[in-house]
């Protein structure tokens, strides 16, 4: 069932460049459509599937390498299919106003999104890598085409980055491959393979690295704030909320369960990177001028969360991660939701300090709300999701390295400050009449109001965020009992878990 | 009995429901959202005490009365994580006090926002904090309690920015907000470390409660860095959580510019409540604070245990108190007076907890809200009469104008200053100055606290002069007014409040003091004044008639509109009104710190790997340009040069074949006969 995710969004992908050149809508209800259903599919899918890791599909694929067509799923890659599902309907109510090449637009949206699918669940290394590099085509043309300012910069630097990381995901499986001898790229099968430890020593950092760069690991994290500001809103809600975590779940899924020892060796030196990420990305959101870098480096700070939870290799800090995963998905995608479409498309500026005379704060008063919630919901206040989540790393962490968690108490505290900076400044500064008197005419023509579409959107994931904030244990119940499968018993031995 | 436990939710979850009703509701419905806020509180009240109802009869055998219920919130790592609500004499007294004044504050707010377009909002907001506190308080799990501790620092966030539009207002949110956080991180870290040490976060268990004896008799035998217990070092991470919250050094900054928020909101928030809420952790946490390998008496006892923890927290709290007074001190702002004089009175809150045990702190708490409150909305009348003005100096004369305003205040000021024996704020801090006297590590505090108690008299008749009794100045909003009855009636409960908690705050009458220590049994004692007592008094009476009698002889004979001070000692004062310049201290270290780090990232991420990464591009590019050249150069020209070479010899060969036939039979003459040229001479060999 899980594996029609992936048919569903591909399919869809298709049928939309069948439609004619001029049925924008269409082409917006087919997407929707065919996102919805992938979502509905994931959801009702993942609740049969259940939290233990099984076989969905498997077949003989490429016989030569003993690459199979393999998909599977445990809790983990639950977690991430409803998240994906949710970004995607999410994000195609949020690009209901795109109006140039519409079918493409949507089209390439729904490969991406079919792709993040396949990438979630494939449990074959040489599928999961082509799913992987699918989904960097989408995103550089989505950039490219449909971008706003710098976006030929922005799309390049995202396709340089991408492809090293690929490169040297590549490198490693087949050396993987290779010096396991065995004719498979199964994971399983590899998972249970002991390398030795000084092979370990080298292939740990460069899959783990090739993988983290997608993940935003500071300091190769420089595509991300760019690319999510040149990005159109919905290739924004994206990139943040599901293709950043396509990184992570590499690194845990691959780097940490192929290569536990190496993992051993290089956690300190991966844990003090993530914990630069938490504070450099809280620093630098500080300063930004741009309210879209400030979405984009809360979003390098907060997958610095992510993967300082992975490394610590306790249960509570993993699953802090892969809730972090899911969380800051939903959050990234609700403050590039307002900043993109509800501010950008209405009043054509990102600048604070242009946007501190515009009065936002009264004449979209839907946007500003969302946008507290969501700032709310960011700098990890509890009764939200990232509190459930940042709290478990921070526990985690506590554990193992209590010296970063301290440290990325600095980057929570920071979070606050930018969160309220930028609050304050987009929507609530520069109002000269005070609040005790009556509103006041319009000078300047009101801006469209909030449609409804956006008005669905917002309310699904501001909704997601409270729900799993205050009732997170759906979710960890997917997600704990999967490190007890046999795929981390590397892990396990290796005094982890 | 034990099914009150089981509906405690009931009491924060009445304000939360009228938050959320009110936040369904639109600008113009400003007489349902204020009934509905009063009327939940007014109900939440009752239902409050009902509860300490409940606290009243002692439990069977012991005398401690606690209650609690628990149930799973979510798992993590294996273990259900616990959640619940807890009854005892604290949260008990507590929910009574912030119920009660809130109540009245809520009714006081009706009038004095009577104006404000955003009335509906403005008790939305109040009933969201209201809830938040109320949370705070009956939480039997600390986690929860956090939760509810960040949703009373956003509901403060967002009352004090509730005039966003000016841009103090709007500062002085965010800056309470941060200032708060800061101290949070050590709170959460605090908490982190306690569930990593105990596995539970639940105050009471049944015996695996993080604050019962199997859990801290094992946090006080671990240690970590430096020989320290680890009790110990989460109990200081925990009160780095109070000294945000509650404005002690050095977090206090937020606190005074917090006054820019409406007033009922300083009275509520700022003064009688969220401030206290750090006061009432370290009262809640009290068994860790207090636990020592010697073994915990977790009791009411007037001088229980002397740890580093709570050595901490005397030494923060009798500095704090001093600090507080001093900078009052010179102060114009009639709102920032009470605001440093709450400071100043959470300081000595914080050294009754230290030297006393909660009992002592936790009275100071209670009857300081009360008159806390009478102050703050005093003051507010006082601003609302004046046509908005705060500034003392043009003030002077309001007690014949505003005679309500000026009784009640008069009731409050004479609280606050520790007036003897009829005004509950003496009883409560000579129940301090006595803890402190006795407190065997150290006297300084008590010193410290005397001299706050005199500058406390001498700040607060500043005030009173320049307010009510000093020659009227003029001023450009008109003839000043009494306020209407929403606003005195609130203010006449208040102060007959004030008064009457004198009563159970004697410790003629131990009642109230013994109930807070949870320990019922000692009701029939009669006067359990130790040694001490009485000289305790005698020094605190002593402070305050030399504080009040220095400053109405300075003041009552100073020229209008100047001060005695400014006059006699300028440096001082100028230091003092700058509020010894912490604020530009911090702006000098920290906030430029901070600015400095992030344009240093940001800067690092733009031209440092921007340059890598666009070099890395550049190279690649040069790369493609020196193969382009090459294959221009070398393969392709090598290819074209052989191209050219074939095409040349063509041409020349083209030439051979011309059509013309005298050329053909040449080269056929010459062919025959260079043929039989050789076939002859290999003939011939």
């Amino acid at each position: 069932m899980l594996a029609w995710t992936i048919y569903i969004s591909f399919a869809a992908a298709g049928l939309l460049l069948l439609l004619g050149p001029d049925n924008d809508r269409g082409a917006r209800l087919l997407a929707l459509g065919a996102a919805v259903a992938g979502l509905a599919v994931g959801i009702v899918g993942a609740i049969e599937h259940g939290a233990g890791l099984a076989t969905v599909s498997r077949h003989a694929w490429i016989p030569g390498l003993g690459a199979d067509y393999h998909l599977a799923a445990d809790g983990i890659s639950l977690v991430l299919v409803v998240l994906t599902g949710l970004a995607a309907v999410a994000g195609i109510l949020f690009s209901w106003n795109v109006g140039y090449r519409t079918r493409e637009f949507f089209s390439l949206y729904l490969a991406l999104i079919g792709a993040v699918y396949g990438v979630f669940l494939s449990f074959d290394l040489l599928l999961l890598f082509v799913f992987y590099e699918i989904a960097i085509v989408p995103k550089y043309f989505l950039i490219a085409i449909w971008g706003s300012k710098g976006r030929e910069h922005a799309a390049m630097k995202l396709a340089l980055y991408s492809f090293v990381g690929s490169a040297l995901v590549l490198g490693g499986l087949v050396a993987a491959h290779v010096e396991s001898g065995a004719r498979t790229f199964g994971l399983e099968e590899l998972a249970r393979h002991a390398y030795p430890a000084s092979f370990q020593n080298w292939a740990f950092p460069v899959v783990f690295l090739g993988f983290a760069i997608l993940a935003g690991l500071w300091p190769f994290h420089t595509w991300a704030p760019t690319g999510h500001s040149a990005a159109p809103t919905a290739a924004s809600m994206l990139l943040a909320g599901v293709v950043m975590k396509l990184g992570a779940y590499g690194c845990l899924r691959v780097a940490m369960t192929l290569f536990p020892d190496g993992l051993a060796a290089w956690r300190g030196v991966f844990g003090a990177l993530a914990v630069a990420g938490i504070v450099h990305g809280a620093l630098v959101a500080l300063v930004q001028r741009d309210l879209k870098f400030v979405v984009g480096y809360s979003s390098v700070s907060h997958m610095g969360f992510v993967l300082l939870g992975l490394l610590t290799l306790s249960p509570v800090g993993l699953s802090g991660a892969v809730l972090q995963m899911f969380s800051h998905g939903i959050v990234a995608g609700l403050l590039f939701a307002v900043v993109g479409r509800m501010v950008y498309d209405r009043e054509h500026t990102r600048d604070l300090e242009e946007l501190r005379a515009r009065r936002l704060g009264r004449r979209l008063p839907f946007a500003a709300a969302t946008f507290v919630l969501a700032g709310m919901a960011s700098m990890g206040l509890p009764g939200f999701s990232g509190f459930v989540a940042e709290l478990q790393v921070l526990v985690g962490a506590w554990q193992t390295f209590p010296a970063y968690a301290a440290i990325a108490g600095i980057g929570i505290v920071l979070g606050v400050a930018y969160t309220l900076r930028a609050i304050q400044k987009a929507f609530f500064a520069g109002d000269p009449t005070p609040a005790t008197a009556p509103v006041p005419e319009e000078h300047a023509p009101p801006p469209p109001a909030i449609t409804l579409p956006e008005k669905c959107g917002a309310i699904l994931l501001v909704a997601v965020t409270v729900a799993v904030g205050l009732w997170p244990r759906p979710l960890i119940d997917w997600i704990l009992p999967s490190f007890a499968s046999s795929l981390f018993d590397g892990l396990r031995k290796g005094g982890g878990l | 009995m034990e099914r009150v436990a089981e509906f405690l939710w009931i009491i924060p979850a009445l304000p939360l429901l009228a938050a959320a009703a009110i936040a369904l509701m639109r600008r113009r419905h400003r007489r349902p959202a204020a009934t509905l806020a009063i009327g939940s509180l007014v109900l939440a009240f009752v239902a409050s005490c009902v509860a300490f109802a409940a606290t009243l009869r002692p439990a069977a055998g012991e005398g401690l009365v606690r209650l609690h219920h628990d149930f799973a919130w979510f798992e993590v790592g294996g273990a259900a994580f616990r959640a619940g609500w807890l009854l005892d004499p604290l949260s008990a007294g507590m929910l009574v006090m912030v119920t009660f004044v809130g109540s009245l504050i809520f009714v006081f707010s009706v009038g004095y926002m009577a104006h404000d377009a955003n009335f509906t909002r403005f008790f939305g907001f109040l009933s969201l904090f209201a809830a938040a506190m109320l949370g705070l308080l009956v939480a039997n799990n600390l986690l929860v309690l956090f939760m509810c501790w960040e949703l009373v620092g956003l509901a403060s966030y967002l009352l004090i920015g509730f005039w966003f539009s000016k841009p103090e207002a709007a500062t002085a949110a965010k800056k309470a907000f941060i200032a708060t956080r800061i101290g949070d991180l050590g709170f959460l870290i605090g908490i982190v470390w306690l569930h990593h040490a105990t596995g539970s976060l639940l105050f009471y268990d049944d015996g695996a409660g993080c604050l019962e004896q199997g859990a801290i008799a094992r946090l006080v035998a671990a240690t970590t860095v430096g020989g320290m217990a680890v009790s110990t070092a989460i109990s200081l991470l925990l009160f780095c959580g109070a000294i945000g919250k509650s404005g002690q050094l050095p977090l206090h900054v937020w606190l005074p510019d917090a006054m820019e928020g409406p007033t009922p909101v300083s009275a509520l928030i700022h003064a009688a409540t969220m401030v206290a809420a750090g006061v009432f952790l370290v009262a809640r946490v009290y068994p860790l604070m207090a636990a020592s390998p010697a073994g915990t008496d977790v009791g009411a006892g007037a001088h229980a245990a002397h740890t580093t923890a709570l050595a901490v927290v005397t030494w923060v709290g009798a500095l704090t108190a001093v600090f507080g007074a001093l900078v009052a001190v010179a102060q114009d702002d009639i709102k920032r007076i009470l605001a440093y004089s709450t400071i100043s009175q959470l300081g000595y809150m914080m050294m009754g907890l230290g030297t006393g045990g909660p009992a002592v702190g936790m009275l100071h708490l209670v009857v300081h809200a009360f008159f806390k409150a009478l102050l703050f909305l005093g003051a507010g009348s006082v601003i609302h009469g004046c046509g908005g003005e705060q500034d003392i100096r043009r003030m002077g004369g309001l007690r014949r104008a505003m005679p309500v305003t000026f009784a009640t205040y008069a009731v409050g000021m004479m609280a606050l200053s520790g007036f003897p024996l009829v005004f509950s704020g003496f009883w409560s801090k000579d129940a301090i100055l006595h803890a402190a006297m006795v407190w065997e590590p150290s006297r300084i505090p008590f010193v410290l606290g005397l001299c706050g108690a005199a500058l406390t008299a001498f700040y607060m008749t500043r005030q009173m002069w320049f307010v009510f009794f000093a020659p009227r100045v003029g001023t450009p909003h008109g003839e000043p007014h009494e306020s209407p009855g929403t606003m005195t009636v609130p203010l006449v409960v208040l102060a007959a409040a004030t008064v009457l908690l004198a009563v159970p705050a004697t410790p003629a009458w131990p009642w109230f003091h013994a109930y807070l220590a949870g320990h019922l049994d000692e009701l029939h004692a009669g006067w359990n004044a130790g040694a001490g007592v009485v000289a305790a008094m005698a020094w605190s009476i002593l402070a305050v008639a030399v504080g009040v009698a220095v400053s109405w002889r300075l003041y009552s004979r100073t020229p209008a509109g100047t001060d005695a001070i400014e006059i006699a000692l300028p440096r001082v004062f100028r230091a003092l009104r700058a509020r010894l310049y912490v604020d530009e201290f911090y702006a000098a270290t920290f906030h430029r710190l901070a600015r400095w780090a992030s344009l240093a990232s940001d800067w690092a991420d733009r031209f440092f790997w921007g340059t890598i990464v666009d070099s890395t591009a550049w190279i690649a590019r040069g790369v493609a340009w020196v193969g382009r050249v090459f294959d221009n150069d070398a393969v392709d020209a090598g290819f074209d040069a052989g191209c050219e070479g074939t095409r040349g010899a063509g041409k020349w060969a083209s030439r051979i074949q011309n059509g013309q036939t005298q050329r053909y039979l040449r080269l056929l003459a010459a062919g025959i006969v260079a043929i039989v040229a050789v076939l002859a001479w290999s003939g011939t060999r």
